[in-house]
């Protein structure tokens, strides 16, 4: 039985994840009403075009930053041009129901194009412990935690601190007035996608050493992503990453404390109270109905 | 609309009904087997494409319905009771937990309310999982009877397809009646413009309840001849994915359109049969396919045939018009 300090770290380190995951999904909501069912399958993919790339011989340095661009071409420029641009005028409905189409296409290509086994993933982090407060922490949930923090430092800072960042805002929150005080929307609009690309595919590097890569793993991922974004608040990038960490949190707790055949249900259960109570979510603003 | 149009929609549905029953008799288990599980997933996407379609409610809860009704009905079955009485329990249970499930509806809507009913699904697939006191747990509940009617055991797959075609045809009769009516009326209402139909006197609370709640019994009579069907029932099959498979199935086919859940159930149970020589590529297919369908026609499969329609109305009567112009004209 772990105690609750060890708990707390680990799931601050899954939390992070989930936070980079449910960040890209908020920011694709915010500039596009893009609700994006493929988001988990967004993270397992990058892992496997590493892998890819290591079969063909490449070093695992020159992997990542191979599986990284690739990512982005494909999951920022392609999912955007291909999918979500000519489905946009659609409506929201058809275009959710196209992501989870694109969600069971990724899946199927990577189980029959690569495998349906579950390969290992090589860490980027050293694995081992190390003492704090007299508690073994690994080193792995460390490092996790600590490039999940950088990442989303750096992109709030970018947010709240750069022009291009406030033009991007603005695009996200009022793209008729944006557009007239000459912010390129369509470039912004561009931009997240390339991030949220960015965003998965280094959630991707991080998770797949800890839970190794499969065809099948964006499911859980995904999942946790929506109620990471839903809890702290789907127009909000510091709601995204509050509801990741305890998301991850309140899930390695309930594992220890509920039981670990309905760990899953806890989450659940908070998402429904929070949509319940608080729909636009713990440090979400109330978006204006529409008559 | 023409005036031979009526008839000739009475005998190509008459021609498709003959064919539903003379066909299959050549058919091997296999066949039956995919055909059978053709009209039961239509019932369950008809039952979708009454929240959804009809009364524009997002639900990616049906597939716990149909889970719900195959759990009854199994237990029940396997317990001695007959199965009509196995689908009546699957019924009024499926329909008091979409009432419940409807209540959220009354408070949040579109993703907000995907997402409350995908948490929900979530929960149903933990509690047949965990629960095998009740359900078998990750065994499942298996040698599940096929029923006797009036002394006629349908344990062989043709007399079991006829059971489950003569439910989609009492199902799909129910149904035609009931968005006929005014209760399908106010459904619609309710989808175009929640607050008009408020203020035009429509208990919008009341209905969105029943939308839910009719759609969730029409999963539960799906469930309640799945699991006879498949004899076997474990709760793998009634995960999230089908809920999402079931709203892809409304969606392709055309929600809001009558006939959209027969077609949309056609695609996703034939489609990966007739695509099989492609070994693992058809589910790659399919998923290709249905992005190809939305990018080019949102409303799914009718909403192509039912812009073409519109397009010919509209041709025909704007011809109509210029005739009479120029009649018009040269009496004048």
């Amino acid at each position: 039985m772990s105690n609750l300090f060890d708990l707390l770290v680990a799931g601050l380190a899954t939390g992070a994840i989930y936070a980079l995951v449910a960040v890209g999904f908020t920011l694709l909501w915010q500039t596009s009403q893009t609700i994006n069912f493929a988001q988990g399958e967004f993270v397992m993919l990058p892992a496997f075009l590493m892998l890819a790339a290591m079969h063909a011989g490449a070093p695992f340095w020159l992997a990542i930053i191979l599986g990284i661009l690739l990512s982005m071409i494909l999951l920022g420029l392609g999912f955007k041009m291909l999918l979500v641009d000519p489905m946009m005028r659609h409506g929201v409905l058809p275009l959710a129901i196209a992501t989870m189409a694109l969600a069971i296409g990724i899946k199927e290509a990577v189980k029959q194009f690569f495998s349906a086994e579950a390969s290992p993933f090589p860490s980027i982090v050293p694995t081992g412990d190390i003492y704090i407060l007299g508690h073994a922490v690994s080193l792995q949930s460390i490092g996790v935690l600590v490039v999940a923090i950088v990442a989303v430092f750096g992109l709030t800072t970018l947010l709240n601190r750069t022009s291009l960042g406030h033009q991007m805002q603005a695009a996200a929150q009022n793209p008729t007035v944006a557009r007239i005080i000459g912010v390129p929307v369509e470039r912004m609009i561009l931009l997240t996608f390339l991030i949220n690309a960015f965003l998965v595919a280094l959630a991707s590097l991080l998770i797949t050493p800890i839970y190794l890569a499969k065809f099948s793993s964006g499911e859980v991922l995904g999942q946790a992503a929506f109620v990471a974004a839903i809890v702290g608040g789907f127009n909000q990038v510091r709601g995204a990453i509050a509801g990741g960490l305890l998301i991850g949190v309140l899930d390695n707790l309930a594992a220890a404390y509920v039981s670990t055949q309905y760990r899953a249900a806890v989450p659940m259960i908070f998402l429904i109270v929070v949509i319940l109570f608080r729909p636009q979510g713990l440090l979400g603003r109330a978006e204006e109905r529409t008559v | 609309m023409s005036s031979f149009a009526k008839p000739l929609k009475i005998a190509l549905g008459l021609i498709v009904i003959a064919g539903l029953i003379v066909i299959p008799m050549n058919f091997n288990r296999y066949g039956l087997f995919i055909l059978s599980q053709w009209a039961v997933m239509t019932i369950a996407a008809m039952g979708l494409n009454l929240t959804l379609g009809y009364a524009g409610q997002v639900s990616l809860a049906q597939g716990a319905f149909v889970g719900i009704g195959a759990y009854a009905s199994a237990i029940m079955t396997s317990h001695g009771w007959p199965l009509p009485a196995a689908i009546v329990v699957a019924v009024v249970l499926a329909f008091a937990v979409g009432w419940v499930l409807g209540y959220p509806a009354l408070r949040v809507q579109h993703h907000y309310l995907a997402f409350v009913t995908l948490a929900f699904s979530t929960l149903a697939f933990l509690v047949f999982r965990n629960e095998s006191w009740l359900t078998g747990g990750i065994y499942g509940i298996s040698n599940i009877p096929r029923p006797h009617f009036f002394g006629i055991a349908t344990n062989k797959p043709l007399p079991f397809y006829y059971v489950c075609l003569g439910s989609l045809a009492i199902v799909s009769v129910a149904v035609w009646w009931l968005i006929r009516s005014p209760w399908g009326r106010a459904f619609m209402a309710l989808r175009e413009n929640p607050l008009r139909a408020q203020s035009l006197g429509i208990d919008t609370r009341r209905y969105t309840l029943m939308a839910f709640a009719i759609g969730s019994a029409l999963g539960g009579v799906a469930g309640a001849l799945y699991a006879p069907l498949t004899q076997y029932i474990d709760p793998v099959p009634f995960n999230l994915s089908l809920s999402l498979d079931l709203l892809m199935m409304v969606i392709v086919g055309g929600a809001g359109f009558y006939f959209g859940p027969f077609l949309g159930a056609m695609i996703a149970v034939l489609l990966p049969e007739w695509l099989r020589f492609t070994e693992g590529y058809y589910l790659m297919l399919y998923a290709i396919a249905v992005m190809g369908l939305l990018i080019w026609s949102p409303t799914g499969i009718l909403g192509i045939l039912d812009r073409y329609m519109a397009a010919r109305r509209t041709k025909a009567a704007s011809a109509l018009r210029a005739v009479a112009k120029s009649r018009l004209e040269t009496a004048q």
